[in-house]
């Protein structure tokens, strides 16, 4: 029997319910005579405080309210991937076939097709004992993603029958479990609830770098699969073209990009990208691998806040089939002032600037949700993590910053000044950091190359060492620097210029495939080298930096890969002729 | 005068008023629905109107519009129409004036109304947006060359006190243009809060240049209402979404001034007594402004679209006050307004380092503007933040230390702005010459410092190579 009431309070998208005694708290309520959705985030004595998922206008005192007696769950199955969902797992096309390109009110389609048929290739055999995340077959959801029909998490027992090969819809049997005298019926699809973690056997620390086709993340600030990342910024230092960047060029197997309380133009403009691109390195659309969640910042606010947790949720389904999983969140701080709204309403008492004092708990167990892990099955799967924060103001002393660095690993923090300069990725380098490189060293050195982590370093002292002199000319300026001092600044200027900065929107540039990164950076200090060699011998730096080779390093970001690759030993060598030649000259002035 | 809104007579009615508090009623009565439109009459007989922002079994919490001066508890009457707030819609609305809240001011008789949308609007399924991507010329170079807009676009101008924000805003109404198509725009003017000189000053502008049978006006002044501003940009954008998802038009909507807007807000949330956000501004300030700003966007398939150019006025120029700030969250970009330049004599003092538009990669190009466009204003932008540090250094060490390097981006910076940022108000620029001027400037530079230009396109535009001058 279902709990009924009737509302006593609307404002808002927040509805007080009364006589309601049995009601849960985090239940879904149908709310009003037109049922539309929402969610149990109070109770007292018979009173239940309930945000809707949908616009209020128009309910009123006395109208019912009835529980569903379940959670907010989302659907787990094939048809996923290159969908395009609400933050309460609306499919969005399916919407606009119900109800134009606006969104209607009371709609309340499957976010799985339930006609559409999908071939399984069932692997398991009958009378074998199954548990949560055994793997009874597998579908192919698109050309790149393998979904594998796992038993669901709270299910055990003895397989008693498995579906032949064939084509089934989500709904129908394909499996029989039986425990003791109960038979479970597995399905393509099952259900779980949003805000309750999925399990699995244990966490495993990260090693593995996630490539990204970033040059300065790659190389400086590199975030583990299975770790978080989070991106502070100003409006317009580019937190939104990163993040996309990431779900276009990260190496994941399966992307998830949540657009919580953003712009609708973005949304378009990357659901447009994503369709067209390939996959890096296949010829695989970016669109076969990404799901993406969105509620724009028109929608209403309490979706907003159940988004993350959407998002979050089926970025574990594919983690426990064995799956590399990256989860793009933005913006957390949406999502924030949506928890801040709900506070404010339930009249709780406020933290600090009006965010709920348990924020900071929120997020840890969002971001607790990442990791690289073990799962039921004992395959190794990951959630990666990377959530864009807005600080009002771009004051990073805020609430949501501060507690956001509290619980991530890598910290890209984005600058005012370089977008200005459309420097972009405008990512500070000096003060952002990545926790996760020294657990990662291993693998750079096997799978890249013996000295990264020294070239690496030298890279990072350079520009370490340009502001310090940066400074020292702001004092002094800039006649008191010696040539070679003068040589640093140029070195530095030409790895910001021609190594860190990246355009997001360059064919080629776009993604810089490590080796690429690698052998850049290489030749800019190989340079650096034979320069400051060559200063030292008295060669004026105006004639070392109008050497042809320097236009040709400061162009190799936008050679393609294959031709890069070729041209490095000859630019390798144009460094020691060219630069040897100056030395000639001067030695041979010195002489006459 | 009538109103622009549909009534429901039959609706129910109350002269139980309990409270009075700020721009807010409080009435007792039963059967109220949320955000419903109510009718206030005053005691001599006025007709106000309201909206429901809450409502218990009993209490209905009422916003006045028209504010609440001259109410009082006995003898003001209440109907509740059971409607949300409606504007009656047609393409009668064009050439037509009127007030903050939808009332004929412009002496004309009521237009006649094909249908009536909810002021609110509903948000556009993400799904069903196309992304802006058609580039619209204003004839203005820093903002075509650097900071293009888009059809679909929403693009504020943050500007201050004092500064030549409506001759801006004049300009491009007049200007503006979508390259190769004789399709004009539709002109939807939300005035919240401007003077009464301000007000009459763009509606003879908008006559002069003869756009005003194409533009329609909502004009809620200074002397009027502040809470009837919360009703102003919705009437607009009503507007608007009719002529552009209904008619199939292309409409041009100018909000200004925002921030009186945003304190019309923080004075309702003030009278409820809510907790404030940074400012005083209430925490779901970011929420409603979304609510306006997102109402910007073309559809899939679909032949019209709206695109707005908010103004706001920074408060002290500061552009962390939480109307900007939260403001440049929402919308795709801004242009902000240099109150130095505008001392030097810059016309329009429109800073480009700050400044931004984040459809610039979808507008611009090769079949759009030009294949150098996009490399080119990088250029600039970088020898223009090149040649601004420079200057600012050698203003505190002085220009002796200067090398030739360092020269040439000063200069640089100063002819840019002289050049390039600076124009007439009725200098309509096209694209190519916007990006010819850019050209110039960048010759004196040698070329091995214009590392973001491919080299092929410095074959082809570069005005040393003697081709295509502009």
């Amino acid at each position: 029997m279902p709990v009924r009431g009737i509302i006593s309070k609307v404002v808002g998208p927040f509805v007080t319910a009364k006589n309601v005694i049995g009601l849960h708290m985090y239940e879904l309520v149908r709310v009003g005579s037109e049922g539309i959705i929402g969610e149990v985030i109070g109770l007292s004595g018979d009173n239940a405080f309930i945000q809707v998922y949908e616009e209020t206008v128009g309910l009123r005192p006395g109208e019912p309210i009835e529980g569903t007696g379940k959670p907010l769950s989302v659907e787990l199955g094939p048809g996923l991937v290159g969908r395009m969902f609400d933050g309460i797992q609306r499919p969005l096309h399916v919407l606009q076939g119900m109800a134009g390109f606006f969104i209607r009110r009371g709609l309340t389609p499957n976010a799985l097709d339930r006609g559409e048929k999908w071939f399984l290739h069932p692997t398991a055999e009958p009378g074998s004992k199954v548990s949560g995340g055994d793997v009874l077959g597998y579908v192919d959801e698109s050309p790149v993603v393998k979904h594998k029909i796992l038993v669901p998490p709270d299910v055990k027992g003895v397989l008693e029958y498995v579906a032949l090969e064939g084509e089934y819809t989500v709904e129908d049997d394909i499996a029989e479990v039986r425990w003791g005298g109960e038979r479970i019926c597995v399905k393509l699809m099952h259900s779980w609830p949003v805000r309750k973690p999925r399990p699995y056997r244990y966490k495993i620390p990260p090693d593995t770098p996630l490539i990204t086709g970033q040059r300065i993340i790659d190389t400086f600030f590199p975030v583990a699969k299975g770790g978080t990342a989070a991106v502070p910024g100003g409006f317009g230092t580019g937190k939104t073209v990163l993040q996309h960047t990431l779900a276009k060029y990260a190496d994941a197997d399966v992307a998830i990009f949540v657009g919580c309380g953003e712009r609708g133009n973005e949304m378009a403009g990357l659901i447009d990208e994503i369709s067209e691109l390939k996959i890096p390195g296949t010829d695989q659309s970016l669109l076969d691998r990404t799901i993406l969640i969105v509620n724009t910042s028109n929608m209403p606010i309490a979706a907003r806040e159940a988004s993350v947790y959407t998002g979050i949720t089926i970025a574990e389904y594919y983690r426990d089939m064995g799956y590399s999983v990256i989860l793009m969140a933005d913006s957390t701080s949406r999502w924030a002032e949506a928890l801040r709204e709900i506070c404010g309403r339930l009249e709780e008492m406020p933290g600090e600037e009006g965010y709920p004092a348990y924020l900071t708990t929120r997020l840890a167990e969002f971001y607790a949700r990442a990791g690289r892990v073990v799962t039921l099955n004992g395959e190794e799967g990951s959630v990666t993590v990377i959530g864009a924060v807005s600080p009002p103001g771009a004051d990073f002393s805020e609430p949501v910053t501060q507690s956001t660095l509290r619980l991530v690993k890598v910290f890209w923090a984005l600058d005012f000044a370089l977008a200005h300069k459309r420097h972009f990725p405008a990512i500070n380098w000096l003060t952002s950091y990545s926790m996760y490189f020294d657990s990662m060293k291993n693998w750079y050195e096997k799978h890249v190359t013996s000295d990264w982590v020294k070239v690496r370093e030298e890279a990072m002292n350079l520009l370490r060492e340009e502001e310090e002199l940066r400074e020292l000319v702001a004092l002094l300026g800039p006649e008191v620097l010696t040539e070679a001092q003068r040589l640093t600044l140029e070195m530095a200027r030409m790895i910001r210029e021609y190594f860190l900065r990246q355009s997001a929107f360059h064919p080629i540039d776009a993604y810089s495939p490590p080796d690429k990164t690698y052998h850049m950076l290489k030749l800019i200090l190989k340079l650096r080298e034979k320069m400051s060699d060559a200063v030292e011998r008295k060669v004026p730096l105006v004639e070392l930096l109008s050497l042809p080779i320097v236009e040709e390093i400061a162009r190799m970001k936008i050679l393609p890969y294959d031709e890069f690759k070729k041209s490095v030993e000859k630019m390798n060598s144009e460094i020691n002729e060219q630069i040897g030649r100056l030395i000639e000259k001067v030695i041979r002035g010195e002489e006459a | 005068m009538k109103s622009q809104y549909k009534r429901v007579y039959s609706g129910l009615s109350f002269s139980t008023v309990k409270e009075i508090k700020g721009p807010l009623l409080f009435v007792e009565a039963k059967g109220v629905s949320f955000g419903e439109l109510v009718e206030v009459t005053t005691p001599t007989g006025e007709e106000r109107l309201g909206q429901v922002i809450e409502v218990t079994e009993d209490i209905a919490s009422i916003q006045v519009f028209e504010g609440t001066s001259d109410l009082e508890v006995e003898k003001t009457r209440i109907r509740f129409t059971g409607e949300p707030v409606k504007l009656r819609v047609s393409m009668d609305l064009l050439g037509r004036v009127f007030d903050g809240r939808g009332r004929v001011i412009d002496g004309g008789p009521e237009p006649i109304h094909v249908d009536e949308w909810n002021v609110h609007g509903a948000p556009i399924n993400p799904y069903s947006r196309a992304h802006p991507s058609e580039f619209i010329q204003t004839g203005i170079s820093v903002i075509d060359g650097m900071n293009p807009l888009v059809r679909g676009q929403k693009l504020p101008i943050f500007s201050g006190s004092g500064l030549p924000h409506m001759l801006l805003v004049s300009q491009i109404v007049r200007q503006a243009k979508v390259r190769g198509k004789g399709e004009e725009f539709v002109v939807v003017f939300g005035a919240m809060g401007i003077t009464a000189d301000e007000a009459r000053w763009f509606r003879e502008d908008f006559e002069e240049m003869g756009v005003m049978d194409r533009t329609v006006m909502f004009v809620n002044l200074a002397e009027d209402p502040a809470i009837e501003r919360l009703l102003t940009p919705r009437l607009a954008l009503t507007a608007a979404e009719y002529f552009s998802f209904e008619q199939h038009m292309h409409v041009l909507v100018i909000l200004s001034d925002m921030t009186y807007y945003a304190e019309a807000l923080r004075e309702v949330s003030a009278a409820r007594e809510e907790v404030p956000g940074r400012r005083g501004y209430p925490g779901y300030m970011y929420t409603d402004l979304a609510s306006i700003y997102e109402r910007a966007g073309r559809i899939r398939g679909g032949r019209g679209s709206v695109t707005q150019i908010p103004v706001l006025t920074m408060p002290e120029d500061d552009i962390t006050h939480p109307i900007p700030d939260l403001t440049g969250y929402i919308t795709e970009g801004q242009l902000i307004m240099d109150r130095d330049l505008h001392r030097r004599g810059v016309y329009p003092p429109i800073n480009p380092l700050p400044s931004l538009s984040r459809l610039m990669d979808a507008g611009i190009g090769s079949g759009k503007t030009r294949k150098d466009h996009k490399q080119l204003s990088d250029q600039l932008y970088y020898c223009y933040a090149e040649g601004v540090a420079i200057r600012e250094a050698a203003m505190i060490s002085g220009e002796a230390g200067l090398t030739e390097r360092d020269k040439l981006y000063y200069n640089f910076a100063d002819e840019f702005e002289r050049r390039f940022i600076n124009q007439g108000v009725y200098d309509d620029r096209d694209i190519e010459e916007t990006l010819s001027i850019g050209w110039e400037l960048l010759a004196p530079f040698p070329e091995v410092e214009l590392a973001r230009i491919d080299p092929s396109l410095i074959k082809e535009f570069h005005p040393r190579h003697g081709l295509r001058r502009g």
